[in-house]
């Protein structure tokens, strides 16, 4: 899922210091999943809005709501229940919803809620950990499902480098160093000779670096 | 200049059990402050976030939860819970540029005893000292 966390409530309030009226909107997507942007995040990012205002000697009324997911054109249709009755769209989905807001609504502001962080998973309960980076040429078949991209501190596709130390990574104890790991589970599966394999010099284009990236599948369109 | 607060407090229905004693008049005795508006809940670990900012929403200048000890809870983890909700209000306020103090937890044994006065007088004087709530401004 896509992980995000809430911005700091002064630098929300900023952005909405002309508004009166606030259309503050959840997703039920990823940010739900990880309590960043659900109904129960909005329902508190709402309070702190009314009381940032108040607070400035202003008022701000909020209406809540969530659509499924913000990343879709059928949901963002549902916006318009509420047309003329706010004067922004505080969005409390990634980056890719407020996007997406932006891009179909021309005459909506949408304000994002959220840091948008990472892909990743829950390690724990309340605790999340990138695990992959969307480089578009993925190589977790060589790596023994591990990514190197979103989990080496350096990216690197021929680790580890010589700051490895007992597993941990040179930039923090607390990091594992995801090569050594790398390595231990090719080991368990008797394939340690792959990481004898020199993993040529990547061609990041397909990672973003060659602009913004699209998918077109054309078995799906009509 | 002195005012006179606004406190909310949410408690639990086994910490705050002197609330019901003689219709609350014993605590009244025992000095508790007139400031405080007691909410009682089953458990503290029911409150979400936005039942403790709707409290300041509502005007409070100070808002407060009494729950179980915290390895002694009633209900297991319901004051733990709180306390973290509490610790969000907290962290919330801040970014706001208001001031932490002005929410608490307090975790007191159940039943009828002393510290559930002193927390409330402790608070009514920690708020009077901040003054009222920005949010009242
Ligand atoms: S808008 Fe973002 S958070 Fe919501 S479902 Fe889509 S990708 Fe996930
Ligand atoms: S190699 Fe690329 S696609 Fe595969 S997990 Fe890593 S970042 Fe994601």
């Amino acid at each position: 899922m896509i992980v995000a966390e809430r911005k700091p409530m002064a630098e929300i309030v900023e952005m909405v210091k002309d508004c009166k009226k606030v259309l503050v909107l959840a997703c039920r997507g990823c940010v739900t999943v990880c309590s960043a942007g659900g109904e129960r995040e909005a329902d508190i990012i709402a309070s702190l809005i009314r009381l940032g205002a108040k607070k400035e000697g202003k008022k701000i009324e909020t209406i809540t709501a969530s659509l499924v997911r913000q990343c879709d054109r059928e949901y963002i249709d549902e916006i318009d229940q509420w047309k003329g009755k706010y004067d922004a769209v505080v969005s409390t989905a990634c980056g890719v919803g407020v996007n997406f807001i932006s891009n179909l609504r021309k005459d909506t502001m949408v304000y994002p809620a959220l840091n948008t962080t990472f892909f990743g998973g829950s390690a724990e309960q309340g605790e999340w950990t990138e695990q992959c980076a969307g480089c578009g040429d993925c190589v977790l078949h060589l790596t023994g499902g591990l990514c190197p991209v979103a989990r080496c501190a350096k990216s690197l596709m021929n680790g580890p480098c010589g700051g490895s130390v007992d597993g941990r990574c040179e930039i923090h104890k607390d990091v594992e160093c995801i090569w050594q790991s790398i390595h231990d589970r090719l080991a368990s599966f008797d394939r340690s000779a792959q990481m004898e394999v020199i993993a040529p010099i990547r061609d990041w284009s397909t990672a973003g670096h060659g602009g913004p990236r699209k998918i077109v599948r054309d078995d799906l369109t009509v | 200049m002195s005012f006179d607060p606004a406190i909310t407090l949410f408690s639990c229905h086994y910490t705050s059990q002197q609330s019901c004693a003689e219709e609350g008049s014993e605590l009244e005795s025992l000095g508790f402050p007139q400031s405080i508006n007691l909410v009682r809940v089953p458990c503290t670990g029911k409150l979400q976030v936005t039942t403790l900012l709707n409290a300041f929403e509502e005007g409070a200048d100070g808002v407060y939860v009494v729950g179980c000890p915290e390895d002694g809870c009633h209900n297991v983890k319901g004051s733990a819970r709180a306390a973290k909700r509490v610790e969000a209000v907290r962290e919330a306020l801040v970014e706001l540029g208001v001031e932490a103090g002005r929410v608490e937890m307090y975790h007191l044994p159940r039943g009828l005893h002393p510290e559930f006065v002193e927390k409330g007088k402790e608070m009514d004087s920690r708020i009077r000292d901040l003054g009222p709530s920005p949010f009242n401004g």
